[in-house]
C-alpha cells in the first residue's frame, strides 16, 4: 500500500532554494501565502533552517488554495514576479512576516520596499508567464500527493507530522542518521 | 471490516443531500464516480480533504468525473459545512441507519462510530475500479484518485481490462 507519497518533481534549477544544493537535507514545502497554516510555520522553517546550517536546503513550491483564500494567487503571483528580479525570498519572507495585511493593493506597495522595478513587476504577472509556473508547481503538488497546506516532503518523502518545530526536526534529524548509516 | 475491493460491482445506495433531495448512486451512472468517505465534517481547514477535492475539481472535471462526499452527518451538519467551506461537491448524509453505507462498501469504523478515510472510484458501468482506505489522520491527497480516472479513460469500454487493485499508485517510492 502507498504509506507515504514522494515527490514526482525532483528540485531542480527551476526551484526557489535557499541553502546550499548539496546539502544533506532537502525539505520542500507546498505552500499557499494565504494559509494561516503556513504562515505558522513560516518561523518554525526560520528556525530549522537557523539551526541546520549547511545542512538544510530549503524549497518553496506554490500550491494556492484559491478556493478557500482568495488572495493566494495574487500573493503567489507576487513572490514569482519578485522573483525575476531576483527577490523572491525578499518577498515570500514579507508576505508571511504580514499575513494578515495580506491584500492585492499592498502588493505593489511591498514591491516597492524590496526595490522592485514597479513598472516590470506589474508586467511580469501581466504576460502570464508567471501563472504557467504557479500551475506546474500545483500539479507537481498534486501528482506528490500532496493534502494540503503546508505540505512538506523530507529529501522527497511526504512529511506526514505536525507542522511543527520539534516534530519536524526529529524527521529531519532522523533522516539525517539514515543517511549516514 | 474490509473495504470493497476493485473489480466489485458497486453497490447501489439512495442518500440524502439536503432535507428534500434523495441522491442515489445509479442516478449518478455513465459517468466516472469517486465516492469520498471521510469521518467527520469541521475538521481543520486547511489540511482538509474536502477543501483539496473542492480545489482540484478542474482536474476532476476532465475526466468528467462526479465527486460525492459521504459522513455520518447529518444534512443540516453537511450544509452548514458545505457554506462554510465553499464546497461544490455534494455530501450525502450517512445518517440514518447511521454508517450503513459506510459498512456496505467496509469502511465503517465501530470504534469511533464513523467512516474511515476511503476513496473509490467507480466507473461510468458501475464497476468499482479503485479503492483506497487511508492510515488514521493521514489525508490521502488526490494523485491516486486521478491516477486511477486516467486509466480508466485509457481503457474505456474495455471490460476485459484486469482489475485495477494493482493500479500503478504511487509505486515510484
Amino acid at each position: 500500500m502507498n504509506e507515504s507519497a514522494t515527490l514526482a518533481t525532483p528540485v531542480s534549477a527551476r526551484d526557489h532554494t535557499e541553502g546550499r544544493a548539496d546539502a544533506p537535507l532537502t525539505l520542500v514545502e507546498y505552500g499557499d501565502y494565504q494559509c494561516p497554516y503556513c504562515g505558522a510555520v513560516y518561523p518554525v522553517v526560520k528556525r530549522l533552517q537557523k539551526a541546520s546550517g549547511k545542512k538544510l536546503r530549503f524549497v518553496f513550491r506554490n500550491f494556492p488554495l484559491t478556493q478557500a483564500h482568495p488572495y493566494a494567487m495574487v500573493a503567489a503571483e507576487a513572490a514569482e514576479a519578485a522573483g525575476l528580479q531576483g527577490k523572491f525570498w525578499g518577498m515570500h519572507d514579507l508576505i508571511y512576516e504580514n499575513q494578515a495585511d495580506l491584500a492585492p493593493d499592498v502588493l505593489p506597495a511591498w514591491a516597492e520596499t524590496l526595490e522592485l522595478d514597479l513598472q516590470e513587476f506589474a508586467l511580469a504577472i501581466k504576460k502570464g508567464e508567471i501563472i504557467k509556473r504557479i500551475k506546474e508547481d500545483r500539479m507537481s503538488g498534486i501528482q506528490s500527493g500532496v493534502n494540503g497546506t503546508p505540505c512538506f516532503f523530507i529529501n522527497g518523502a511526504r512529511y506526514d507530522g505536525r507542522a511543527d518545530y520539534e516534530p519536524l526536526r526529529a524527521a529531519l534529524e532522523q533522516q539525517l542518521n539514515t543517511k549516514v548509516l | 471490516m474490509v473495504a470493497l475491493k476493485a473489480g466489485t460491482p458497486a453497490p447501489d445506495f439512495a442518500l440524502r443531500s439536503t432535507p428534500d433531495q434523495l441522491v442515489s448512486l445509479s442516478d449518478l451512472r455513465g459517468r466516472p464516480i469517486v465516492l469520498v468517505f471521510y469521518p467527520a465534517d469541521w475538521s481543520p481547514v486547511c489540511s482538509d480533504q474536502l477543501a483539496l477535492y473542492n480545489e482540484l475539481l478542474p482536474e476532476f472535471y476532465e475526466f468528467n468525473a462526479q465527486i460525492v462526499g459521504i459522513s455520518v452527518d447529518g444534512i443540516w451538519s453537511h450544509l452548514a459545512f458545505s457554506k462554510d467551506r465553499k464546497l461544490h461537491t455534494p455530501l450525502l448524509a450517512d445518517f440514518e441507519p447511521k454508517g450503513a453505507v459506510a459498512r456496505l462498501y467496509g469502511v465503517y469504523d465501530e470504534k469511533t462510530g464513523e467512516a474511515e478515510r476511503a476513496l473509490f472510484v467507480i466507473d461510468a458501468e458501475g464497476l468499482i475500479r479503485w479503492s483506497y482506505v487511508s492510515p488514521v489522520g493521514i489525508n490521502p491527497g488526490a494523485d491516486g484518485i486521478l491516477k486511477a480516472l486516467a486509466l480508466i479513460a485509457q481503457h474505456k469500454g474495455d471490460t476485459t481490462i484486469p482489475e485495477l487493485s494493482r493500479l500503478p499508485v504511487k509505486e515510484d517510492q
